[in-house]
């Protein structure tokens, strides 16, 4: 394993690894590990490379190392009323003392949590990069501007690469204020209620920011200004969640959507777990195991070994990734449904692009490279 | 790898007898009259004839087009409404232009999934016109919106008035359709959240027309907001103005647009489409806040307390739906304004922090008296996208080549400050030479082998968005950048 806490020592690490084309196994704080094709290579630890170098808030951007825990980056954003809109996962408390996810893998994996909904995704946010490519080069695209439209957009064609195109050495993110208000609610429904529902509501201007559907019940958060929340309660309908107060800790609402951003809800539990992400008003699939419904409808959990489930994903017009599974099967059907042929020829070219010894990843995101 | 520009020599009469089994006669231009209206885009200053235009009506002619030309060396200018202002769609002397102009149908639009299918020659405003019985509509608007076509949003990555709250084309579009130079279709993204593998969507959204050709594009429609006003504020002074708009921002507060103006830009405005601006100012701000009534009392409160503790002089919030459309007619129509005070203007287009406006300003005032040219400022203030318009006479000798080195000096300056080149105009031909100076060699080779992943042969666009090492070779050597030579490892000759 080698570990590193400068640039140099990072660039010194990948052009070693180059030259003698020793395959890299990229690692933050492992918390992802579970996520993608088979981990493969020399552990290349970047979790030392960390700091947060520099953070505007009028300007709205943070850039920060890649090794910075996701939870120093949002506590220094709320210091100053700001936030990650994406939501990401942290997945932390794995092994004792563990800081959880790392900016750069939240940004090499691409998974954003529940407010993906209203705010966007990782890759939305992505304005600039520090790249480290599979020679050893260092490469800056991007920047800390919110419009830069000079070259190619390759600071979001890295988020969700699973580090098969270069280090993350340093990333900038656009930040957005938290809102001003929260409120939850839940409703009574079943699964084609909620998507009926979630998708009429998806049409009209209401401060949606999150939905979580688990065993007939349909959770609704809703963000914005004060005015725009009680409104919005107001012509949805439905049960308060109370919200958290901070004089008696965290409260229910408040724990339900960690506990979904996080996964540690009893709905994302078992031993194979599927996403799928489909276009919002498909209908049920047709599958058994359904678990949860996120996203306005766009995104929906499975359980089970199910042999369906990618054929079924294509024809609602979406995909299926097997996100959590034993190794075998994993290996087996792959994690990402597989790309036409033109398609993955093209991936490949791209990664030859910046990695043409292909010691970066390899594996991790296809079997193929 | 200082290879030359690639030379291209193009058998005309070959390619037009080829071009001419492939698309009946209607789709096919190539006398010298027909081919003058393409010869330039929205940047007028350049210009070059194609040797043949082709306007296809269906996906089968575009493969075929693009399958003779990579089969003849040929190269292809992909083209929508031609209202670009970076000179992306300039036709190449030894090319083809292939106009997506009859690509002009809406195919689809679904209001429960809140999205919309529509061909690359439909224009950016009739989008919205299509969603709207329904409550919706396609947020970006660049101000060419009436004209401007979906194809060409994407090969731009166009932004607009209100891009600060609801993002750039790369955060509203879903999915494409793309034909390669060797006629292969890709489907890049999808109508769910995402899509497997690389997110070829952002790499393909602002590439310029050098990676592919789009034929279809799927575009995310929002609800319309119940309700919008603007703010209008006068200031004394344009730093005070620029502090202002980072002010907004800290206080936690994203409007759904935020925009200055500076003293010339209003006077240019204010006689020719009275929309009130206080001709007094330094500077005004425009900002737009969106949303349901009680959100937008709210947020305009809040906001009238920032800008009055900023120092604005006069405050005035719009009271009705024309007043408020009146106070964006003034900075709607700045660049026509600004075209009835000059014989032609210059517009760039470069970003900067926030924080850094004033001394941008100051700067610009100082190039105004070096170059002899005066410059009226528009900016979109809140995410740092300047628009100076440079004032010159193409009549007068010299003016142009004036106006070219002014905007080249506000641009590398706009890189110096720790922005770009270009916030949402595209390099095109415009800016080749600047991207010299934001990227280095390994940046540009690296760009160099992403063009090469999706066309090796170099066909589409050539010269265009990422420059050859050799013209940055001969760029730095007619230009040394803050004292130091760019490329100092290439060899001079």
């Amino acid at each position: 394993m080698t570990r590193s806490s400068t640039l140099d020592d990072l660039v010194a690490a990948i052009r070693a690894a180059h030259d003698s084309r020793t395959p890299l196994r990229i690692r933050g704080a492992g918390s992802k590990d579970f996520y993608g094709g088979m981990l493969a290579g020399e552990v290349l630890d970047v979790a030392g490379y960390r700091g947060i170098v520099a953070y505007e808030p009028t300007e709205l951007y943070i850039t920060a190392k890649c090794g910075t825990p996701l939870a120093e980056i949002e506590a220094t954003l709320a210091d100053k009323g700001q936030m990650l809109a994406f939501e990401p996962p942290h997945f932390s408390g794995v092994t004792a003392g563990d800081a959880g996810a790392t900016v750069g893998g939240c940004v090499a994996a691409g998974l954003s949590g529940p407010r993906r909904q209203q705010a966007g995704a990782v890759r939305d946010f992505m304005l600039g990069v520090k790249l480290i490519d599979g020679t050893g080069q260092v490469l800056n695209f991007g920047g800390q501007v919110m419009k830069n439209v000079a070259g190619y957009d390759l600071s979001r064609l890295l988020a969700g690469s699973l580090g098969t195109l270069g280090v993350l050495a340093e990333v900038t993110l656009k930040v957005l204020p938290r809102p001003v208000a929260e409120q939850t609610l839940v409703f009574d429904m079943n699964e084609g209620e909620a998507i009926s529902w979630l998708n009429q509501w998806g049409g009209q201007p209401l401060p949606l920011s999150a939905s979580f559907w688990h065993e007939n019940q349909l959770w609704l958060r809703l963000s914005g200004a004060r005015a725009a929340v009680e409104a919005a309660r107001g012509k949805l309908g439905g049960t308060v969640v109370p919200q958290g107060d901070l004089l008696r800790g965290v409260g229910d609402a408040e724990k339900l959507w960690i506990s979904v951003r996080e996964q540690t809800h009893p709905a994302f539990s078992g031993p194979i777990l599927w996403r799928l992400a489909l276009p919002s008003t498909a209908r049920s699939p047709g599958l058994d195991g359904l678990r949860a419904i996120e996203w306005g409808g766009g995104l929906r959990w499975y359980a089970g070994e199910l042999d369906a489930v990618r054929g079924a994903a294509a024809r609602a017009g979406g995909h299926a990734v097997l996100y959590h599974a034993p190794e075998s099967l994993r290996c087996r059907e792959g994690a990402f449904a597989s790309l036409a042929p033109a398609l993955l020829a093209l991936h490949r070219r791209l990664k030859n692009s910046f990695d043409p010894g292909r010691i970066l990843n390899p594996g991790r995101l296809y079997a193929e490279f | 790898m200082t290879n030359p520009e690639p030379v291209f020599a193009t058998d005309r009469a070959a390619l037009v007898a080829r071009l001419r089994t492939i698309l009946p006669a209607h789709c096919l231009l190539v006398g010298e009259e027909d081919l003058r209206p393409y010869e330039c885009d929205g940047l007028t200053a350049y210009r070059e004839l194609p040797l043949a235009v082709c306007l296809p009506e269906a996906e089968g002619q575009v493969i075929d087009v693009l399958r003779t030309c990579h089969q003849l060396g040929v190269p292809v200018v992909a083209r929508g409404a031609g209202t670009g202002l970076s000179g992306g769609a300039m036709p190449h002397a030894q090319g083809v232009v292939l106009s997506l102009a009859r690509f002009n149908r809406i195919l689809r639009v679904d209001r429960e999934a809140r999205l919309a299918v529509v061909q690359p020659g439909v224009r950016n405003l009739a989008v919205s016109e299509a969603a709207a019985p329904f409550g919706l509509y396609y947020a970006p608007d660049p101000s060419s919106q009436i004209a401007c076509t979906l194809g060409g949003n994407v090969a731009e990555n166009s932004g607009g008035v209100h891009c600060l709250k609801y993002g750039l084309t790369v955060h509203n579009v879903l999915r494409i359709r793309v034909v390669s130079i060797e006629g292969e279709v890709f489907e890049i993204g999808s109508e769910g959240p995402d899509a497997p593998g690389y997110d070829l969507l952002a790499l393909l959204i602002g590439s310029e027309g050098m990676l592919g050709v789009v034929t279809e594009v799927t575009v995310k429609l929002v609800p319309k907001p119940e309700l919008a006003q603007v703010v209008m504020a006068s200031f004394d002074d344009v730093g005070k103005a620029g502090d202002a708009v980072a002010a907004i921002i800290a206080a936690g507060i994203i409007p759904a647009g935020l925009e200055m103006m500076d003293k010339p830009a209003t006077a240019a405005v204010e006689p020719y489409v009275k929309a009130g601006y206080d001709l007094n100012a330094a500077a005004i701000l425009l900002c737009e806040s969106d949303g349901t009534p009680e959100e937008v009392a709210e947020e305009i409160a809040r906001v009238t307390e920032v800008l009055t503790a900023a120092g604005a002089g006069d405050i005035r919030v719009s009271q009705s739906e024309t007043e408020r459309l009146r106070f964006w007619a003034g900075r709607k129509a700045a660049f026509p304004a600004v075209g009835r005070i000059t014989p032609d203007y210059y517009c760039m287009d470069g970003t900067i922090p926030r924080r850094r406006v004033a001394e941008m300003l100051s700067a610009i005032a100082g190039m105004e008296k070096k170059y002899g040219l005066r410059c009226a400022n528009v900016f979109h203030a809140g995410d740092g996208n300047l628009h100076p318009l440079i004032m010159y006479d193409a009549a007068q000798a010299g003016e142009w080549e004036r106006a070219e080195a002014f905007g080249a000096e506000i641009l590398e300056l706009s890189v110096a400050l720790g922005g770009s080149i270009t916030g949402e105009h595209g390099v095109g031909i415009e800016k080749i030479n600047q991207m010299c100076v934001q990227y280095t060699t390994p940046e540009l080779e690296t760009f160099h082998r992403i063009k090469a992943a999706f066309d090796e042969s170099g066909l589409l666009n050539p010269g265009k968005a990422v420059p050859s090492l050799h013209r940055c070779a001969e760029y730095g050597r007619m230009h040394v950048h803050h004292g130091e030579t760019k490329f100092p490892e290439l060899e001079r000759f």
